[in-house]
């Protein structure tokens, strides 16, 4: 029985060690590993930032790529699983002529796995709006850039966003009931302790009620809200625990224009499966949705246009998870194009020589509306202490049918944030045995 | 005929127990350890193969998580293959020994890693045995919901109590440097090799326990209880040390995942995701199998990166676009095909596979 499938088996084998050895590639390519999942059951955020990200990065080829030099890319799929994904950067990070670039592994998990990897290695390992928010610190993480904007950043914005809405600013928040309904995990736990130094500082009252994942079961908690009678509902959730409280929310009558959402819970595929009940409600957003951007169209003109693209579904092109995977681009190849000003135009970057264009990655409103990505992204300034850069987030409010931008770019409250970041990363420093940098000191 | 027994005789009871009955199987035992514990190092040392082969690709991608697997498979082989007590807690085991080791190195000053690594097995061993308690009043399928309240309430409590992680804010914990009386494995190979020994000497071990009294023990609880205690096994100090044996193997596998695999580790790594995968390995590999641990750990963790790895390649090498996500279905859909192979073909595991060919090799050339 066994004879007749030994050749095939020798033949996988054989064609797995070829294709994982390293191979020559010309001098002028740079290497970026899109290391990405486009099944299981995140592939719908997976498929559709991977697919805004390396739409961009076709679309920076097509216009002759970064002063010449070409992008190459390769999929690697993680299915969100710690242990795949760092299978995926092991064997990303030789490729090329200067191996991995820089890496963004879309999940927390991942990225957590990937720290001491990429800071042993050299990669710099770039998460935007996920992972560890104390890694903002740069000079207990070198090579780790949560950047744009962080969970707890977008906590205090989101007060701000409330007071607004109360008719003042955060003095109104006074006197007014919070509950925190979130996915009990440590992500959605992440804001709680700078909500609840918050309620000191502004008087509200907090409440915080976990949703055990998945969530598709919810009916005890809303009922909890409803004997609460918050002002507001802030809703940290993730997947399909997101439709399900839009609906819960609906059963108990609790205003949806009163549920303001973590970004992720704030995308089309989190609105469309709650019907009507997801109509009214609020999600902060570090990126727009919508494909009528130079950006965007940009990618339409050259890559959909000759018949290329990673879309299947066309009309996923500006979904709030494609623009994002855009942003990614955006950061990536603005990050190289910093590196290749300082270390020699028309070259391949190393790891090392990226993370210094990261550290000094300055996308101003000029070179936004260059990029055709006004309004689309907010101004980033990353420096070797701030690994975080922007900082702020705008809100979003569902209509029914797409997401609408209602508020301007809202900045976080940096002179709570950044304490309780430097607080937790000295802590990881002192756990570790790592001696922070002195930023004055760095070129 | 190489593989014929004719002509070794055993004359003494020791002989005729030992691990390896026939010295064809001691000699290929005795390369394969030599292959990796020397072969495999030298090799990545050496210049004119170390330029082929990414070999810190290989073991920090591959063969240590591989090892760590083969090392959780072989606990919850000896709880569900030879005591016959199945468990879907396996991940909540690992997690306990990884937050022990953790805890450990934190907490108690001038602690030896290997001792840490030991006493976290001994904590999970611990949490094993607490529930490992409705084991003796109930069996079967609605044990492993019993076991599933295990790894639920496990996670919940390393993610509720600060204290578990150091009070960070996500509930991650960052592995602290692994230092053996001052050598400290800070490379892909050392750490290979430790994590090699480590799992080696485990296996033997286990290997050596299921031949034992207590072997026997489980294994005659497992095909009739009532008949093992009739014959006057005690019921519960089998079904209890298979628990607390289980979950020790298990919480070494867990500290070495966070130590020697990961690095950084969040309680959400040992979900009931986890505790699955673990028990298809055994499923596949072989219930009630050393080997089978191995072949099981090597089938689910190692095939489908293969698989992967020829996908892209063939990709490449075809130089044709498929759409985004269709190798990554498809591959899925070949792994879910070969795993329906396999079992429909042999539905004891590789091991057994291996077994038929090993007797078929016996009488191999001729077929009679």
């Amino acid at each position: 029985m066994f004879r007749h499938f030994g050749r095939p088996v020798a033949a996988l084998l054989g064609a797995a060690i070829l294709a994982a050895a390293p191979w020559a590639r010309a001098q002028s390519e740079q290497f970026i590993p899109m290391n990405g999942y486009w099944v299981g059951p995140y592939a719908a955020g997976g498929s559709g930032v991977f697919g805004g990200y390396i739409d961009y990065i076709n679309m920076v080829n097509a216009k002759g790529g970064i002063n010449g030099v070409k992008l190459t890319y390769e999929k690697c799929e993680t299915e969100y699983n710690n242990a795949r994904g760092v299978e995926c950067y092991e064997r990303s990070k030789k490729k090329g002529p200067t191996g991995a670039s820089l890496v963004m592994p879309l999940s927390t998990g991942i990225t957590y796995s990937l720290i001491d990897k990429g800071t042993e290695d050299h990669v710099p390992i770039v998460s935007i709006g996920y992972g560890r928010t104390d890694a903002a610190d740069g000079r207990v993480f070198p090579w780790v850039f949560p950047l744009i904007t962080t969970y707890w950043s977008q906590a205090t914005a989101m007060l701000k966003f409330i007071g607004m809405k109360e008719g003042g600013g955060t003095e109104k928040l006074k006197g007014k009931k919070i509950v925190l309904v979130y996915h009990d995990s440590a992500y959605g736990k992440e804001p709680i302790p700078v909500l609840e130094s918050q309620a000191k500082r502004f008087g509200y009252e907090l409440h915080t009620i976990a949703v055990a994942h998945p969530g598709n079961e919810q009916q005890a908690q809303w009922l909890q809200v409803r004997q609460i009678r918050p002002d507001w509902v802030i809703l940290w959730g993730w997947g399909v625990m997101n439709p399900t409280a839009l609906k819960a929310a609906a059963r108990i009558g609790f205003p949806r224009n009163k549920i303001v959402a973590v970004w992720w819970s704030g995308a089309e595929e989190d609105a469309i499966p709650a019907g009507d009940a997801a109509k009214g409600y609020y999600a902060a957003a570090f990126n727009v949705s919508g494909s009528n951007y130079p950006v965007v169209k940009e990618i339409e003109k050259t890559v959909y246009a000759k018949g290329k693209g990673e879309m299947e579904d066309r009309s996923r092109i500006g979904s709030i998870y494609y623009n994002r995977g855009v942003v990614f681009g955006i950061v990536a190849t603005e990050a190289i194009r910093t590196a290749q000003a300082k270390y020699g135009k028309g070259k391949p970057m190393t790891g090392d020589q990226i993370r210094w264009g990261l550290e000094h990655l300055n996308i101003d409103e000029k070179r936004l509306k260059e990029l055709g990505a006004t309004n689309f992204m907010q101004p980033l300034k990353v420096s070797c202490s701030d690994h975080e850069g922007g900082g702020a987030v705008r809100f979003l409010q569902w209509d029914g049918k797409k997401w609408n931008t209602v508020t301007d770019w809202i900045a976080a409250d940096r002179d709570v944030v950044r304490p309780m970041i430097e607080e937790s990363a000295a802590k990881y420093a002192k756990e570790k045995g790592i001696t922070p940098r002195d930023c004055s000191k760095e070129g | 005929m190489f593989y014929r027994e004719a002509g070794q005789f055993k004359s003494t009871y020791a002989a005729d127990q030992q691990l390896f009955p026939i010295r064809q199987d001691r000699i290929a035992m005795a390369l394969l350890l030599a292959l990796a514990f020397v072969g495999v190092p030298l090799a990545s040392i050496t210049p004119g193969i170390e330029g082929v082969i990414d070999f810190n690709y290989w073991y920090n991608g591959v063969i240590i998580p591989f090892l760590i697997f083969s090392l959780a498979a072989l606990g919850l082989n000896i709880l569900t293959g030879y005591a016959g007590q199945l468990s879907l807690g396996t991940g909540a085991f690992m997690a306990v020994g990884a937050f022990a080791a953790y805890n450990l190195m934190l907490r108690v000053p001038r602690m030896p890693i290997l001792a840490a690594f030991v006493l976290a097995g001994v904590i999970a061993a611990a949490v094993g045995l607490v529930f490992g308690l409705p084991s003796l009043r109930i069996k079967g399928f609605y044990l492993a919901v019993a076991t599933l309240a295990a790894q639920f309430f496990v996670v919940w409590a390393l993610t509720k109590f600060g204290w578990f992680s150091n009070d960070s804010s996500s509930g991650v914990i960052a592995a602290q440097k692994i230092v053996i009386a001052g050598y400290a494995f800070d490379t892909p190979v050392k750490r290979y090799l430790l994590v090699l020994a480590i799992v080696a000497v485990m296996a033997l071990a286990a290997k050596n326990l299921a031949r034992s009294a207590i072997g026997r023990a489980w294994m005659a609880v497992r095909d009739m209880d009532v008949a093992a205690e009739v014959i006057g096994i005690p019921m519960m100090k089998a079904k209890l040390l298979a628990f607390a044996i289980s979950s020790f193997y298990c919480g070494v596998a867990g500290a070495l995942f966070a130590f020697a695999y990961l690095g950084n580790v969040e309680p959400q790594a040992f979900d009931l995701d986890l505790s699955f995968r673990i028990l298809f390995m055994i499923i596949i590999g072989g219930v009630g199998s050393v080997l089978g641990s191995f072949l099981g750990a090597a089938f689910i963790v190692v095939l489908p990166i293969l698989l992967d790895i020829a996908a892209t390649g063939f990709e490449r090498a075809a130089g044709i676009a498929v759409p985004a996500g269709l190798v990554s279905n498809l591959t899925l859909i070949l792994f879910g095909a070969l795993i329906v192979f396999f079992l429909a073909v042999e539905p004891l595991g590789l091991a057994r596979l291996w077994q038929v060919a090993k007797e078929k090799l016996r009488l191999w050339p001729f077929p009679h």
